[in-house]
């Protein structure tokens, strides 16, 4: 479980995150949408302490995020996050990109890292991509392998930030498909997203980010039928 | 003019001294370079820490190697070091002055290497769990090497064309020493150095054959 | 307390000294660059092949130790008679070492322009001679510039070398009074002081326009 109370945040003068107040359960997939700039990437990279906070707490499955005594090394290990620039390792092969991470930082075996590897840039389908670089591969390949690579440290949480952002048109509904079969498989996950239609169809709750300040939250029946801010039905119609 | 008969025949037959002279020309270069790069990475992350106290002596030693004459640097080692009862021998001398000027310009070849790597490169492998020191080694280290790798190598050659300065502190072993000996025995100066400098640029063509073939074998991406 | 028999005479004879370096750096840079201009549009607009010879030579003046072609130069000019001065032999092999990198910067620079560019200018009607005076060169500087004042930097710290011939450089006058008063790393600290105080601000102000005018692009 994933509860996050009261979080504020600042770069400098700008106040970015405004006593935010989430909380995810296991098997829960909750999609974040909102204008840029609203603070969303920002309380992804809160929550896995790659992004320090001001007040407020988040503790993952009860642990505190940011108390100085938490190993945010050991942490991350079971929450993975993958970005909208895909961010693969180019000096390292497709397969090298993901058993780095189990071998060096669980100290895997190669053999069982590059098992867990094959098993998980299958579901993908990259399994005919092992030896290559990712320079080869299309953009929505290497969003697909990040997503192997955050899989295979075996998260509880995922946390994907607008992964389909960078890709072009037709390339992006390769990148939900796995999303959606993610959710399928139980997994938790927040996904911060402008794909309405992904929104809709696979998230249980969906929150509205504005300013610095969780707006509205709710089912996705709620916040696309029924919502009950006005900035809310302002967005929904901008990006409609 | 030239009323000169060059006698070339004599310096053929230095040619196995002199190869010799080059071997210990590589080994200093080489020698030079392992070091130079080991305290080039480190006076790297020096500069781009946060500390005060680690950034001013790396950032003078990369201004002093970069704003004097390597000669300069050797006469340090070899000759300034005197004032404190320290007498190198001419090769470790030549070696130190060497190794000081190539961890100096390998410095802000790596700085400028490091700029290269977006700092979100680092924020993946935090995010699976890397440390700081991990997260360098495993994925911003390869990637640094290999855009300076270039770099790197025309500083290998400069390291190689360095060590002629030993002569000037005295070296005899080295290529250039070598042929400055044979020189004060036969005067046959401008046929040995001549050769001399055959050898220094096959030498240097052959570093950078090398470097083509193990970049080929390296960087696949 | 510090104490040292370093007179303001000797001060003196190292300004002096320094005064030779920077004599032979100007000379050596001004002969260098004309070279390696002239060479270096040779370079970019004549075919690769007809230019084959004058590139390997040029490389060997970037592939042998500065030392020996000096010794070289040195030696040749007294076989063949020439008398010159080891000051005269040490510009002109310093201009040619310094003409074998201008050239490179040259022709980068000139490549750097885009063809669009020039073609755009010969179609407005420039003639050749046009088209290199008032656009290509004045695009090229700004690539050139800050790599031909790290080569003129590199220069001055090379001519070092010419004190093999006994002309008496900054480094060789040092040297002399070293031996003499036997001070070593104070009058080298000296000596590198003068050698950074030439050195840094020109390299810094180098920096600055190369950053300045990648900003600007
Ligand atoms: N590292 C940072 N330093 C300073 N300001 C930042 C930084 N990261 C984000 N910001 C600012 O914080 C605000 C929120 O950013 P972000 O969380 O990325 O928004 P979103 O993901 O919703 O588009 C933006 O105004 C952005 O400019
Ligand atoms: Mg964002």
């Amino acid at each position: 479980m994933i509860e996050i109370e009261n979080v504020h945040k600042s770069f400098g003068a700008l106040e970015v995150l405004k006593g935010i107040n989430l909380t995810v359960d296991k098997g829960e997939v909750v999609s974040v949408i909102g204008g840029s700039g609203s603070g969303k990437s920002t309380l992804l990279t809160c929550i896995n302490g790659l992004e320090p906070i001001d007040s407020g707490r988040i503790l993952v499955d009860g642990t505190e995020v940011h108390a100085k005594t938490t190993d945010l090394n050991l942490l991350r290990r079971k929450i993975g996050i993958v970005f909208q620039q895909f961010n693969a390792f180019p000096h390292l092969t497709v397969l090298e990109n993901v058993t780095l991470a189990p071998r060096k930082v669980k100290g895997m075996s190669r053999r069982d890292a590059e098992e867990i590897a094959v098993q998980q840039l299958s579901h993908v389908g990259l399994a005919d991509k092992l030896k290559v670089y990712p320079n080869r591969l299309s953009g929505g390949q290497q969003q697909r392998m990040a997503i192997a690579r955050a899989l295979a440290m075996s998260p509880d949480y995922m946390l994907f930030d607008e992964v389909t952002s960078a890709l072009d048109p037709q390339l992006v509904g390769e990148v939900l498909d796995t999303l959606k079969m993610l959710a399928d498989d139980g997994m938790t996950m927040i996904c911060v997203t402008h794909e309405m239609s992904f929104a809709r169809d696979v998230s249980n709750r969906v929150a509205f980010f504005h300013k610095g300040v969780m707006a509205e939250i709710g089912p996705p029946e709620q916040i696309f039928g029924d919502a009950q801010h006005e900035e809310t039905r302002n967005f929904l119609s901008s990006v409609r | 003019m030239f009323d000169y008969t060059f006698q070339w025949r004599q310096a053929f037959r230095a040619l196995p001294q002199m190869l010799d002279g080059a071997l210990v020309t590589m080994q200093i270069a080489v020698l030079s370079m392992v070091i130079g790069i080991t305290i080039a990475v480190l006076l790297a992350v020096a500069r781009n820490s946060g500390s005060k106290w680690l950034q001013w002596p790396a950032m003078a030693w990369v201004e002093v190697a970069r704003n004097t004459p390597a000669l300069f640097q050797i006469y340090m080692a070899h000759f300034g070091l005197g004032s404190f009862g320290i007498y190198l021998s001419p090769f470790v001398a030549l070696l130190a002055g060497i190794t000081f000027n190539n961890a100096g310009y390998l410095c802000e070849t790596f700085r400028g290497a490091l700029r290269a790597i977006p700092g979100t490169q680092v924020r993946a492998g935090r995010s699976l769990g890397m440390g700081q020191a991990k997260a360098f080694r495993l994925i911003v280290m390869p990637q640094m090497f290999r855009i300076a790798f270039l770099p790197t190598t025309n500083q290998m050659v400069w390291a190689i064309l360095m060590t002629s300065l030993g002569v000037t502190v005295g070296m005899s072993t080295d290529l250039t020493g070598v042929t400055q000996d044979l020189n004060a025995r036969t005067f046959r100066t401008f046929e040995l150095f001549a050769l001399a400098a055959v050898l220094y640029y096959c030498i240097a063509k052959a570093v950078m054959f090398a470097a083509r073939l193990v970049a080929w074998r390296l960087f696949r991406y | 307390m510090f104490e040292t028999s370093l007179s303001f005479n000797d001060i003196l004879f190292l300004i002096r000294g320094a005064g030779v370096t920077l004599s032979i750096t100007i000379l050596a840079v001004v002969g260098g660059t004309l070279l390696g201009l002239l060479f270096g549009v040779l370079r970019s607009h004549v075919s690769p092949w007809l230019t084959l010879p004058l590139v390997f030579v040029l490389d060997i003046f970037r592939s042998v130790p500065l030392l020996i072609q000096l010794i070289l130069a040195n030696a040749f000019q007294a076989i063949a008679g020439l008398q010159l001065s080891p000051f005269v032999t040490s510009c002109v092999v310093l201009a040619l070492y310094t003409s074998a990198y201008c050239t490179e910067i040259v022709r980068g620079a000139i490549d750097a322009v885009p063809v669009v560019t020039r073609r755009a200018a010969r179609s407005l009607g420039l003639s050749w001679g046009q088209d290199m005076t008032q656009i290509v060169f004045p695009m090229a500087l700004r690539v050139a510039l800050p790599s031909w004042i790290g080569l003129t930097l590199g220069v001055m710290k090379d001519s070092a070398l010419v004190l093999w011939l006994g002309i008496i450089e900054l480094l060789r006058a040092s040297q002399i009074l070293v031996t003499r008063l036997q001070e070593p790393m104070f009058i080298l600290l000296i000596t590198g002081a003068i050698y950074f105080a030439l050195s840094f601000p020109i390299a810094r102000l180098g920096g600055r326009l190369e950053k300045r005018w990648q900003e600007n692009d």
